[in-house]
């Protein structure tokens, strides 16, 4: 299959929903001739002109406010936050609005539209423009959460974002917009709230989301190595969310190891441990779960500091190796 | 009618016979009777708290009805209203059952929202309401939306955006204007400036004579009317919506007005005197109506009797209503 990168593939999957769909538009920050900050939107203006690729001022809660407005009386508007961080600037509008109108209507009224923005830490861009918050927006209901970790996942689940009928917050990362993987050509969903067994394995599960799915799996290579057999699961969905993979896993296993790069303190990973510990997988743990996230710190600009304030492919290694050593 | 967008903007006067000549008497007696129903409404409301029949709060809009009549009057169908907590005058002006409002009011599965909303959230989206809104310019970004998508079908709506004066100095306000101007959006902006944000007075939050000069920033026409005056308010809102169906962008049009009662059931009212209450209660929006009309004390007494007589029929609704059912309690949540 055809190889491209997860930013093409967010591309590719705004141009053909916008090629099958007029309701469809984008608005955002230099996301026009510019092609917004990380190129996912570059060349779009020149296919569907500036309606449907509307260039905003910096208003963020102006941004949510258009997609709300826009979704509620008939469109499907793909709004970008330039950097993820400056989303906080857009919480009313998604939390109090986008969030609730259909609750507090009593379910009379439906608001389509998802929000891309990019996440994440690794580019030397410091702590006000490298968070991970997502788990803000899982705390929220009537939102959807998505945070691809794979070019093909990427694509199917922007596409499937774009079809739903509920605001979704879209998560990508900035380090994976230049990865590289297979992406089929034609138009595909990837399933919202469905987890994903990325890599099957016997000893111990690590459920990862995001760039730690990929870091999982360079851990899973090396510890491969040593004789432990690691199975890897993505949610790719946190809010609704699909735990039944994850709970099944445990059971298989044993044991879990959960990573995500977002502050560890109420980070998602705690959501996780506690659906574990909750159900009846608990009774098949061999061993306490264990959980990866970000230092409890903002992110650092020096380079090395920087590296060390999230998990790396070394920390997810070590963390495991362990946790397998681990006997009843 | 040219407007002003310069610093010093003055109140606009409408031309009051002309006006009643073009509506006709029997239009503007049924707005006498839609302001009553209002206010009776907001009687009800405010009575069925006192007696412990409803719970949470409530924001009356009694000294406003005609912001709500005169500016709903001067929409088309078709055209998309948002508008605020202190809603359900807008609610009610816009064309809305009041028998619903009130069930939603008490909570009820019949209401506009199935009782999921409250007073503070009733919508009714079947006939283009989205929604009053609990959190104050709130609804302001979401008009950006619904003005752009206006926009984009080509058609001929425009949306009203009603918020409070407290609202004109959120971020929220600035951001939106702005982007409604750049893209020349069919929007009208209706700022009912009833003097208060909560407690804090308008003389104290603002350090211009009218909030309609604003729009003097975002290079929009902007107008300041007596919004105790019907006519006014009908008057500068319908050239809004002309100006904004025919491409010409939107328009900040601010209503000066006054709320009778306290911001919500909580407001002892310390910051203002009873003296200035007396005062804007002597420039009762209904009674100006009726004086301009020369309604009769008998005529006028027989609408406030209609007008009570509905509300005593909603609440009669509303009362046999069934409560939602704890089976639901998740329905609405997701699409």
């Amino acid at each position: 299959m055809r190889e491209i990168t997860y930013v093409e593939a967010i591309r590719e999957a705004l141009f053909q929903k916008m090629s099958e769909d007029e309701t469809v538009f984008l608005i955002g920050e230099d996301i026009g001739v510019y092609g917004g900050a990380f190129g996912a939107t570059a060349g779009l203006i020149q296919q569907f002109g500036e309606d449907r690729v509307i260039d905003t001022p910096i208003s963020e809660a102006g941004i949510a406010g258009a997609c709300i407005g826009a979704a509620l009386t008939g469109f499907r508007p793909v709004g970008e936050i330039q950097f993820m961080d400056f989303v906080t600037l857009s919480m009313e509008q998604l939390v109090l609005q986008a969030a609730k109108i259909r609750f507090m209507f009593g379910g009379k009224a439906k608001v389509p539209f998802v929000l891309r923005m990019p996440g994440g830490s690794g580019t030397g861009a410091a702590a006000q423009h490298s968070e991970s918050l997502e788990n803000w927006f899982v705390h929220v209901p009537g939102l959807k959460v998505v945070m691809p970790s794979t070019p093909y996942d990427a694509k199917g689940l922007l596409i499937a974002s774009i079809e739903d009928d509920n605001p979704v917050i879209f998560v990508e990362h900035k380090l994976l917009y230049k990865i590289k993987g297979p992406v089929p050509e034609e138009m595909y969903r990837v399933p919202l709230s469905q987890s994903h067994v990325v890599r099957p394995g016997k000893d111990l599960t690590i459920v990862a989301t995001s760039i730690m799915v990929q870091r999982a799996l360079q851990a899973a290579d090396q510890l491969a190595k040593e004789g432990i057999d690691v199975e890897i699961i993505d949610p790719r969905t946190l809010r609704p969310l699909d735990d039944e993979p994850i709970l099944e896993s445990v059971v298989k296993t044993g044991k879990v190891l959960i990573v995500h790069e977002a502050v560890k303190m109420a980070g998602f990973g705690g959501e996780i441990a506690a659906r574990i510990a909750e159900s009846s997988a608990f009774d098949y743990l061999e061993a306490p779960i264990r959980r990866l996230g970000g230092l409890d710190i903002p992110i650092p600009y020096n380079r090395n500091l920087e590296y060390h304030a999230v998990p790396q492919v070394e920390n997810i290694v070590e963390e495991a190796r362990n946790l397998a050593a681990l006997k009843v | 009618m040219e407007w002003t967008t310069l610093v010093e903007s003055e109140i606009f006067q409408p031309d009051h016979r002309q006006l009643i000549e073009e509506l006709g008497e029997t239009r503007l007696r049924e707005w006498v009777l839609e302001m009553n129903i209002i206010r009776a409404f907001e009687e009800k409301a405010e009575d069925l708290f006192a007696r412990g029949l409803v719970h949470g709060t409530m924001h009356l809009s009694i000294g406003q009805e005609a912001v709500a009549v005169g500016a709903s009057a001067a929409m088309e169908d078709g055209d998309y209203l948002l508008n605020h907590h202190r809603g359900h005058g807008h609610c009610l002006a816009w064309g809305s059952d009041v028998r619903l409002m009130m069930a939603e009011f008490l909570g009820k599965e019949t209401g506009y929202c199935r009782g999921r909303g409250g007073s503070m959230h009733i919508a009714n989206v079947e006939m283009n309401n989205l929604g009053a809104n609990g959190i104050v310019g709130g609804g302001i970004p979401i008009s950006v939306g619904v003005g752009l998508s206006i926009k984009k079908r080509k058609t001929r709506q425009v949306c009203l955006t009603i918020f409070g004066d407290g609202a004109a100095n959120e971020g929220a306000f600035h951001e939106s204007l702005n982007m409604a101007s750049i893209w020349d959006l069919p929007v009208v902006y209706l700022c009912e400036n009833n003097q208060y944000a909560m407690s804090m007075p308008v003389q104290k939050a603002f350090n211009i004579r009218y909030i309609s000069q604003r729009a003097a920033a975002y290079g929009i026409a902007g107008v300041t009317v007596d919004g105790n005056d019907v006519l006014a308010v009908y008057d500068a809102v319908r050239t809004a919506a002309q100006r904004a169906r025919n491409g010409e962008g939107p328009t900040l049009v601010e209503a000066l007005t006054y709320r009778w009662k306290g911001h919500s059931k909580s407001d002892r009212q310390a910051y203002r005197t009873r003296d200035e209450v007396k005062e804007w209660q002597a420039r009762d929006p209904i009674h100006r109506l009726a004086h301009l009309l020369e309604m009769s004390e008998a005529e006028y007494e027989e609408i406030v009797k209609k007008a009570q007589a509905a509300i005593e029929e909603a609440v009669e609704f509303a009362n046999a209503s069934p409560e939602p059912d704890l089976s639901t309690i998740m329905e609405g949540v997701y699409a």
